[in-house]
């Protein structure tokens, strides 16, 4: 189940350092040392979480450069969204159609009340 | 993570076993509480677009069992059943939470609905926790399958009112 494309870009955001990484590239490519920086961990655990993260199809690193710069891919975030779209909205159309029942409800029942008052 | 910003609900992925929703009603939540729990009024609801609720039989005790099946446009069904394990009414419920189709059981997962009100409102959360990512990840997908088959049916009557 985790050799598909979609598994591997979950397992990768299942990570809050990995996530984190994700987060800085937001803001433009950078090397690997500057990635480091914020975490209270070592250069090769940062490299891990890069390769995992570049498996994965979120990142790519720079080939030309000596400090081979990592940059973010939207692609296979965009997969993941996309994905978990189809369910949220099956959720909320649930819940929109729960939200309408206990208005419908509530308007009975003020009816009702109303009525009562009257007698 | 998600694009779509909304006022009143929210779908995360806390950890890589867990699945957190949100969302606001407009109603004080002993009636949401009692939407949620009795039968004949889940039946107002739960099912939704392409989805019919077939079954929908609750137990409301303690060890007590619920069933909800579900039937796709496509003849298949899909069943959640689990067992309760704590209710508060109307605050909290803890239940597990079994998918079931053809030739297919999954593990299970653990569901604490809590409702709390507020000025009339009330915010109903629901978190899920599974055994294991692969748990997680495959009951998203069978809710992108039925999410699927709700978007082709949509198509489909809207195509109809076309023709």
């Amino acid at each position: 189940m985790a050799t598909d494309r979609l598994s591997s870009t979950f397992a990768a955001l299942a990570d809050p350092t990995r996530r984190a990484i994700l987060a800085r590239l937001v803001l433009g490519e950078t090397s690997v040392t500057e990635l480091a920086e914020p975490f209270d961990i070592s250069l090769p655990a940062v490299s891990k979480h890069l390769k995992v993260l570049e498996r994965a199809g979120l990142i790519t690193r720079g080939r030309t450069a000596q400090w081979r710069p990592c940059r973010l891919e939207p692609g296979a975030l965009r997969d993941a969204n996309d994905w978990l779209e189809h369910y949220r909205r099956l959720w909320e159309d649930r819940l929109d159609r729960l939200e309408h029942y206990l208005f419908e409800v509530q308007a009975k029942a003020k009816k009702e009340s109303k009525r009562a008052r009257k007698k | 993570m998600l694009a779509r910003s909304d006022q009143t609900f929210s779908l995360t992925l806390p950890s890589d076993r867990e699945i957190a929703m949100r969302r606001v009603f407009n109603a004080p939540r002993g009636r949401v509480f009692d939407a949620w729990t009795k039968p004949e009024q889940v039946r107002c609801w739960y099912g939704c677009g392409a989805l019919t609720l077939i079954v929908c039989e609750i137990d409301l005790r303690v060890g007590g069992s619920y069933c909800y099946v579900l039937r796709g446009p496509d003849g298949v069904n899909h069943g959640l059943e689990g067992t309760y394990r704590e209710i508060v009414a109307p605050e909290r419920l803890v239940y597990t939470e079994r998918y079931v189709t053809q030739n297919f059981e999954s593990n299970e997962a653990l569901v604490t609905v809590t409702f709390t009100e507020r000025h009339g409102k009330t915010t109903l959360t629901s978190l899920s926790v599974y055994p294991a990512r692969e748990d997680r990840d495959a009951h998203l997908a069978s809710g992108v399958e039925a999410g699927a088959a709700l978007t082709l049916e949509r198509l489909a009557e809207h195509l109809a009112t076309m023709a």
